[in-house]
């Protein structure tokens, strides 16, 4: 969330609210919905590190409006941030762990943990899909984060398949 | 024959083959029943037997021991010749190999079997127009089978399945060859005729496919280890795709 911030302020300078709105408009719902606290938290962090300044702005009949801009330091961050390779995504993990370690416990055995497993990853296959209907067509970023969760769905379907395979 | 009879029932149904040498079992003892109008995905690893066993449902591959019933009536038991006039009233084929005819256009592939089927020239043709505009294929009527993408051609076999409204519509990796976009026709197409009431059994590994269905069938080793329904998602209902798309702050 930091970068996305300071990539929205280095385009203008905003407050709070306008960076929320940005982030719906160009992640559609695919994007979880940034809550305005989270936000404003990250903000202040962005600006103790000296990323981010504010000014505030007088505003007829209603409080003061903060608006938040990007220094010198904040504009080399952002550009480190998008020159430097990302990390590729890492193995969800958390399921895994259940599968080796549960039935050494005789909580539950492996088949049954897989196949719930698998149903519910369809479950969610199935709410991307409905997702997608529900997008509109011309929004193309909303549609692809919503297909890279898709085809990384699927690649974790696969690997239950391999786990069931070759785990007794 | 009756109304309430289920469109599938299979009864420990076991398929060994043998070539030459050792005999491999492919399907070993799967019971499975589909109720009219039930969306089946078939899922399980290459070598779990769920082409086996939906050729077998189909007629397509004779069955070691066990009984297959389609909807109603005693089928493993049928001649090649009762299975040939079974598939026609009956069942809707999508298999990994398109099967068209070569020396037919496109919009006479899908007509064919309605025209079998004894409807009307003009309502097969209605029905083929509507099928092909649904996959995208509408300006592709002209063509000779040769003339398509595999994309192209596994699409207009969908189409052709499904010009017979039948009974129950099984498919092999109806998916297999497609791109994201001709997927997603598919798929619409899938949900519609779903929704009308369409009976399918689809083998497939595409977890969109898949999700598409009201139960998923699992095999291993030629086994079934999972049947049951997709769960309601526990999510709130807009949206969000959280699981997969993590906000770090």
């Amino acid at each position: 969330m930091r970068q996305s911030l300071l990539a929205l302020l280095a385009k203008e300078p905003a407050h709070g609210y306008e960076l929320k709105q940005a982030l719906e408009t160009i992640f559609g719902g695919a994007y979880p919905s940034p809550n305005i606290g989270q936000i404003y938290v990250t903000l202040g962090r962005l600006e103790k590190d000296g990323y981010v300044r504010s000014v505030d702005v007088e505003q007829a009949n209603r409080p003061n409006k903060k608006v938040y801009y990007i220094t010198a330091a904040g504009r080399e961050a952002l550009e480190t941030w998008v020159e430097e390779p990302t990390e590729g995504p890492r193995v969800r993990d958390e399921f895994f762990m259940k599968l080796v370690l549960a039935p050494m416990t005789g909580l539950s055995d492996r088949m049954a943990l897989v196949n719930r497993q698998r149903r519910h990853y369809l479950a969610l296959m199935r709410d991307l899909r409905e997702l997608a209907e529900r997008t509109d067509p011309a929004n193309r970023v909303a549609l692809l984060l919503i297909e890279g969760a898709m085809l990384h769905l699927q690649a974790d379907l696969d690997w239950l398949e391999r786990c069931q395979e070759d785990l007794p | 024959m009756t109304a309430d009879a289920p469109v599938v029932r299979a009864v420990n149904v076991v398929k060994i083959y043998q070539t030459g040498g050792l005999p491999v079992p492919a399907v070993r003892g799967v019971d499975l029943t589909v109720e009219a109008g039930e969306f089946v995905a078939i899922m399980g690893p290459s070598g779990s037997g769920k082409s086996t066993l939906v050729h077998m449902l189909g007629g397509l591959d004779t069955r070691t021991s066990g009984e297959i019933w389609l909807d109603g009536r005693r089928a493993d038991t049928l001649s090649e010749s009762g299975w040939a006039v079974l598939r026609r009233e009956k069942i809707g084929f999508v298999f990994q190999f398109f099967n068209l005819v070569a020396n037919m256009t496109v919009a006479d592939n899908v007509e064919l079997p309605a025209l079998l089927g004894g409807v009307s020239p003009r309502q097969a043709k209605e029905r083929r127009d509507y099928l092909l505009g649904e996959l995208g294929l509408a300006d592709r009527a002209e063509a000779s089978p040769a003339q398509l993408s595999g994309g192209e051609q596994q699409r207009v076999a969908l189409a052709r399945a499904l010009a017979n409204q039948p009974r129950l519509l099984l498919a092999d990796e109806p998916t297999g060859n497609l791109d994201s976009r001709n997927t997603r026709d598919v798929l619409r197409l899938l949900g519609k005729v779903h929704g009308q009431g369409q009976t399918i059994v689809l083998v497939t590994h595409d977890a969109r496919v898949a999700s598409m269905a009201d139960r998923v069938v699992s095999l291993l080793d030629g086994q079934i280890v999972d049947d049951g329904a997709i769960p309601k998602s526990r999510r709130r209902p807009l949206g969000a795709a959280g699981d997969v798309v993590e906000l770090r702050s």
